[in-house]
C-alpha cells in the first residue's frame, strides 16, 4: 500500500525530471545554455512575489478545467469539449458582468453561476446525444468547441460591442480582481478566482466521494450494466455527469472573464486551457487534490516560460518545445511507471 | 526424467496474506493432473507462478528436471508451458487464424503469410481432432469453439504442458464431453495437462492424478483410481460435504409470480421468449432447465426489467410489474442473482462494501439528505460478509480482487438481505466449488422455507434436480413441460431439453 503511494508521488516527479532532461538536450543541441534556461524558468515562475502571483493566477483556470475533465473521466466520459464550454462560460460571465448593475454580493455569484450554466448547457448537448442516441461524446464535444469559438466571436462583435474586437470591462460589482492581492504580489494580475477554484476542487471531491448522487455517477461510470441492474437511470446519469463537468469548465471561463482579463475579446483560435485541462487531470490522477498540484505545475511552466527568452536568450519557439517535452513526459507517465517497477524488481 | 513439471515448496505472499504456503506439485509426462481446491484456495496463484505472471517468494520450479526461473509468460512459452485461460483472450473481430498467430506471425517479404498460417492451424486442428475452421471469425463461433482456439493458440506456440483453468465452467454438457475427448487426444500425443478445477465428476472421469490444496496449503497428491468423490470433497473443504441437499417437502402457498403469454424479442428482433406461461408460488423453488440460449436469459431480464418485453403479463403478488423500471420491480419485491456477476452483479472497481448497497444506497440509513453514510454502509457490509462467509481481506477491498465464489456469496448476501418475495437465481453456482455450491443451495432452500418464491435458472441438471421442487423445462422460448424432480430422470430431462426432433451437437442456430 505505502509503496504504491510512494510510486504515485514519484511518477510525476520523475516525469518532470525526464522532461527537463530532454529539454536540456534540445537546448544544448541548439547552442543554448540549459542551466541558464531553467534558472530563468524557475525564476519566472517563483522568483519574486510578482511571478508567484502570476503563477497562481495561471493555475486558477487550469484547476477548474482539470476538474471538468476529471469529473467526466471519473464518471466514464471523455469530455474533450472543456475548451468550448470554457469559452461560452467566459462569454456568459462577461455578458452578465456588463449588463447588470447589482450589489457585488449578488452580481458576482450571478456572473459565475451564469458561466456555470452556459458551460453546463454546452455539455448537455453531447451528454443528451450520448445518452439518447449513443453518439460518442468525443465527436460532439470537438464540434461543439468550434461552435463555441465562432458563436462567442459573433456575439462579441454584434452584441457586446459595436462591431469591435472586445467587450467592455465587467462592472466592478462582478469583478474578481483584487487590489489587495495585486498589491501583495507586486501588481501581478492575481485575483480572487483562486479561491473559487479551490472551492471547486472541494465541491468535486465532496460530490463524487460523499454524496448519494456521486455514488450513482461513479457506478454508472464504471459499469453501466450493473448500474441498470441496480435500478439507476443510466441515461440521466450520463447527462448529469456531462452537465456537471461542463459547469466546472464554464466557471474556468469565468475566471478569465471576471478575473484575469475583465472582458472578452474576439479570439483567433482556442485558448488551449481546456485542452491542457486534459493533461492536468491525467497528471493529477483525476483526483481533486492531485489536480490542484498539477495545475500549479502547468501554471508555473506557462508563466515561467515567459522569462526564458529575455533572461536566457532562448527563443520563444524553443521554449515551447521544451515545455511541450516536459508535458509529453508527464503525460506518458505510464512509461515511467513501467521503468520504476522494473527498477523495483531489480532492486529486490 | 520422470516429471515434466516440478513445483517444489512454492511460497507466495501478498502483503500479510499467504496465498501459497509451501505447495508442491509434480506432473508426470503424458498425464492429466488435476489441481483441486476451493475458490481462493490458491490454485490460480500457483498457476500464475508457473506461467510467470507472479514471482514466487520461495521454492523451486523445475522443467524436465532442470531448475528454471520463469520471469514472465514469454519464458513460460519458451519452456513449452501454455495456458488456456478461463476468460478467453481473443480478438472478436479477427479470424481464428489471426488470433492464433497474434504475437508470433509468420511473415513473407514483410507481410503476414496468412496462407501458411491457416495451413498450420488446420493441420494442428486435425491432428488433435479439434475441428476448428481457421478462417471463421471469433464472433461467429460458439463458446466451445472459442475455447478450442485458445487450445490451438498454445499448441501453435509449441506447448508441451497445457494448463486448463476451469475449462468446463462455460461449456454445455455436450461440449464438456467433446473437451474431454480433446484432452485425451492431447495426452495421447505426448502432451501433459494440468487441469484446474473443482468439479469432482470431471476429475474422476479424465484425470490420472490429483493434487489437493486447501487455504494455500498442499494437502497431498492422490491417484484418481484409488480415491472417490467423497474423499476428494472432504480433503478440499476440510470437512464432510453433502452432495444431496437436505430439504423438507415444499409447502407452496399463494402465487407470487405469474407470467402469462410473455413474448420477448432480442436485439435483432428474433422472438426468444415465445408466449411463455409460468407460475411460482410462495414456499417453492421452481427450476428452469434448458440448454443455454433457449430464452432463459431474456426471460429473467424481462421479469427484472432489464429489457423490455413485447407483450404478455407479469404479475408479482397480483400487482402488474410488466415492463416497469428495474428499480420499481426491485422495490415491488424481486431479488435477482444475475447470471453474469461481473457484468450485472457487481461494480468491480468499487470496494466490496459499496457493492453491498448497490440497490439500496439511496435509502436510509445509507443515505441521509443526499449524503452517503459510510459508517452505516460498511457496518452493513461487515454484517453480510460475516453472515455469508465472504472471504476478503476487508470490506474496503475492490470487488475485483475477490475470487468468483466470494463475489457470488456477496451478491447472494445482498439480495437475500433485501428480503424479496421472489428471488431469481440465474446460474447461481456457475464456476463455484462444492463447498460454495452447498452453501448457496442451502441458502436458496432457506429462503423457500421462509415462504419466499424462488426461481432458479441453471444449465446444470444436477443442480436443477437437487434443489427444485418443480422443474419447468424451457425449449425455444416456451415452457414445454413441468415435471416433478422426484419422478424424473436426467435422461428424460435431457430429451425434453433437446426438444422432440432437433438434436444438433452444441451449435445453436
Amino acid at each position: 500500500m505505502s509503496s504504491n503511494r510512494v510510486t504515485n508521488f514519484l511518477v510525476p516527479v520523475f516525469a518532470v525530471l525526464l522532461g527537463m532532461l530532454a529539454g536540456s538536450i534540445v537546448m544544448l543541441v541548439s547552442g543554448y545554455d540549459p542551466i541558464a534556461g531553467y534558472s530563468a524558468l524557475v525564476y519566472g515562475a517563483f522568483g519574486d512575489s510578482y511571478y508567484i502571483g502570476e503563477t497562481i493566477r495561471q493555475a486558477t483556470p487550469y484547476i477548474l478545467a482539470g476538474l471538468a475533465v476529471a469529473f467526466a473521466f471519473r464518471t466514464g466520459l471523455f469530455n474533450i469539449g472543456v475548451e468550448g464550454q470554457l469559452i461560452v462560460g467566459w462569454l456568459a460571465s462577461v455578458w452578465v458582468g456588463v449588463s447588470f448593475d447589482l450589489p457585488k454580493i449578488i452580481h458576482l455569484p450571478l456572473a459565475i453561476l451564469a458561466a456555470a450554466a452556459a458551460g453546463a448547457l454546452w455539455a448537455f448537448i453531447p451528454g443528451f446525444l450520448k445518452a439518447r442516441f449513443k453518439v460518442h461524446e468525443v465527436i460532439i464535444t470537438i464540434m461543439m468547441n468550434y461552435i463555441a469559438l465562432h458563436v462567442s466571436n459573433a456575439v462579441i462583435r454584434s452584441v457586446l460591442s459595436d462591431k469591435g474586437f472586445k467587450s467592455a470591462k465587467v462592472h466592478a460589482s462582478a469583478s474578481l480582481q483584487s487590489e489587495f492581492l495585486q498589491s501583495i504580489t507586486d501588481y501581478s494580475t492575481l485575483h480572487y478566482g483562486i479561491i473559487v477554484a479551490l472551492i471547486g476542487a472541494v465541491v468535486m471531491w465532496f460530490l463524487l466521494e460523499k454524496t448519494t448522487k456521486g455514488y450513482e455517477l461513479r457506478a454508472v461510470g464504471f459499469n453501466q450494466h450493473a448500474s441498470q441492474y441496480a435500478g439507476m437511470n443510466v441515461p440521466r446519469n450520463i447527462i448529469l455527469a456531462m452537465v456537471i463537468s461542463g459547469a466546472f469548465a464554464g466557471v474556468a471561463g469565468a475566471m478569465e472573464g471576471l478575473g484575469t482579463f475583465g472582458n472578452i475579446s474576439v479570439k483567433a483560435g482556442f485558448t488551449g486551457v481546456g485542452f491542457d485541462g486534459i493533461a492536468v487531470a491525467l497528471l493529477g490522477s483525476n483526483n481533486a487534490f492531485g489536480i490542484i498540484l498539477s495545475a500549479f505545475l502547468f501554471g508555473a511552466l506557462k508563466v515561467g516560460a515567459l522569462e526564458m527568452p529575455s533572461s536566457a536568450d532562448v527563443p520563444t519557439e524553443l521554449v515551447d518545445i521544451v515545455i511541450a517535452l516536459i508535458i509529453f513526459f508527464v503525460a506518458s507517465s505510464y512509461l515511467i511507471r513501467l521503468l520504476l517497477s522494473r527498477f523495483q524488481k531489480e532492486g529486490k | 526424467m520422470e516429471y515434466v513439471i516440478e513445483m517444489l515448496n512454492i511460497r507466495k505472499v501478498f502483503g500479510n496474506f499467504v496465498a501459497n504456503d509451501n505447495i508442491t506439485l509434480q506432473v508426470k509426462k503424458g498425464e492429466i493432473h488435476a489441481l483441486l481446491g476451493e475458490n481462493g484456495a490458491g490454485k490460480s496463484t500457483l498457476m500464475n507462478v508457473l506461467f510467470g505472471l507472479y514471482q514466487p517468494d520461495g521454492g523451486e520450479i523445475r522443467v524436465n528436471g532442470q531448475p528454471v526461473k520463469i520471469a514472465n509468460p514469454n519464458v513460460a512459452n519458451d519452456l513449452g508451458i501454455g495456458m488456456v485461460h478461463q476468460h478467453f483472450m481473443l480478438v472478436d473481430t479477427f479470424t481464428v487464424t489471426e488470433n492464433i498467430i497474434l504475437g508470433s506471425e509468420p511473415t513473407k517479404g514483410g507481410t503476414i503469410d496468412i496462407k501458411r498460417a491457416e495451413e498450420q492451424v488446420r493441420e494442428l486442428s486435425e491432428r488433435y481432432g479439434l475441428a476448428v475452421d481457421p478462417t471463421a471469425k471469433i464472433s461467429d463461433i460458439s463458446v466451445g469453439m472459442q475455447q478450442r482456439v485458445e487450445i490451438l493458440k498454445t499448441l501453435y506456440r509449441g506447448a508441451e504442458i497445457l494448463i486448463f483453468d476451469e475449462p468446463t465452467a462455460v461449456l454445455t454438457p455436450q461440449e464438456i464431453q467433446e473437451l474431454i475427448q480433446i484432452m485425451r487426444a492431447l495426452v495421447r500425443e505426448g502432451k501433459s495437462i494440468i487441469l484446474i478445477t473443482h468439479k469432482l465428476k470431471e476429475i474422476m472421469e479424465v484425470c490420472d492424478r490429483v493434487t489437493v490444496i486447501r487455504r494455500g496449503k498442499g494437502i497431498g497428491t492422490l491417484n484418481v483410481s484409488e480415491t472417490n468423490p467423497n474423499e476428494l470433497a472432504s480433503l478440499m473443504v476440510g470437512r464432510e460435504v453433502h452432495f444431496k441437499t437436505e430439504k423438507q417437502p415444499a409447502q407452496p402457498g399463494k402465487e407470487v409470480l405469474e407470467i402469462r403469454d410473455l413474448v420477448v424479442k432480442d436485439a435483432r428482433g428474433v422472438t426468444v421468449v415465445d408466449h411463455l406461461n409460468l407460475t411460482v408460488r410462495a414456499g417453492e423453488i421452481v427450476g428452469i432447465a434448458g440448454v443455454d440460449g433457449n430464452g432463459q436469459t431474456e426471460l429473467v431480464e424481462a421479469i427484472t426489467g432489464l429489457i423490455k418485453a413485447e407483450s404478455g403479463s407479469i404479475k408479482l403478488n397480483g400487482n402488474d410489474i410488466f415492463n416497469l423500471s428495474p428499480r420499481k420491480i426491485m422495490e415491488a419485491g424481486v431479488g435477482h442473482i444475475p447470471q453474469d456477476r461481473h457484468k450485472h452483479g457487481l461494480v468491480l472497481d468499487f470496494p466490496i462494501g459499496e457493492n453491498m448497497v448497490l440497490q439500496t444506497y439511496y435509502k436510509e440509513p445509507y443515505s441521509k439528505r443526499g449524503i452517503l453514510n459510510f459508517k452505516a454502509i460498511y457496518e452493513k457490509a461487515r454484517q453480510l460478509i460475516a453472515e455469508f462467509d465472504v472471504r476478503t481481506p476487508d470490506e474496503y477491498t475492490q470487488a475485483r480482487a475477490l475470487s468468483g465464489g466470494n463475489q457470488q456469496k456477496a451478491i447472494i448476501g445482498r439480495e437475500v438481505d433485501r428480503n424479496p418475495d421472489l428471488l431469481i437465481a440465474a446460474q447461481p453456482t456457475r464456476g463455484l466449488d462444492v463447498g460454495a455450491i452447498e452453501f448457496i443451495h442451502k441458502r436458496l432452500i432457506e429462503q423457500r422455507d421462509q415462504g419466499k418464491a424462488v426461481l432458479l435458472v441453471s444449465f446444470e441438471l444436477d443442480e436443477v434436480m437437487n434443489v427444485s421442487d418443480r422443474i419447468a423445462v424451457i425449449y425455444e422460448g416456451k415452457i414445454v413441460a413441468i415435471v416433478d424432480p422426484k419422478e424424473t430422470t436426467e435422461q428424460e430431462l435431457g430429451l425434453l431439453m433437446a426438444g422432440s426432433k432437433r438434436k444438433e451437437a452444441g451449435v445453436s442456430s
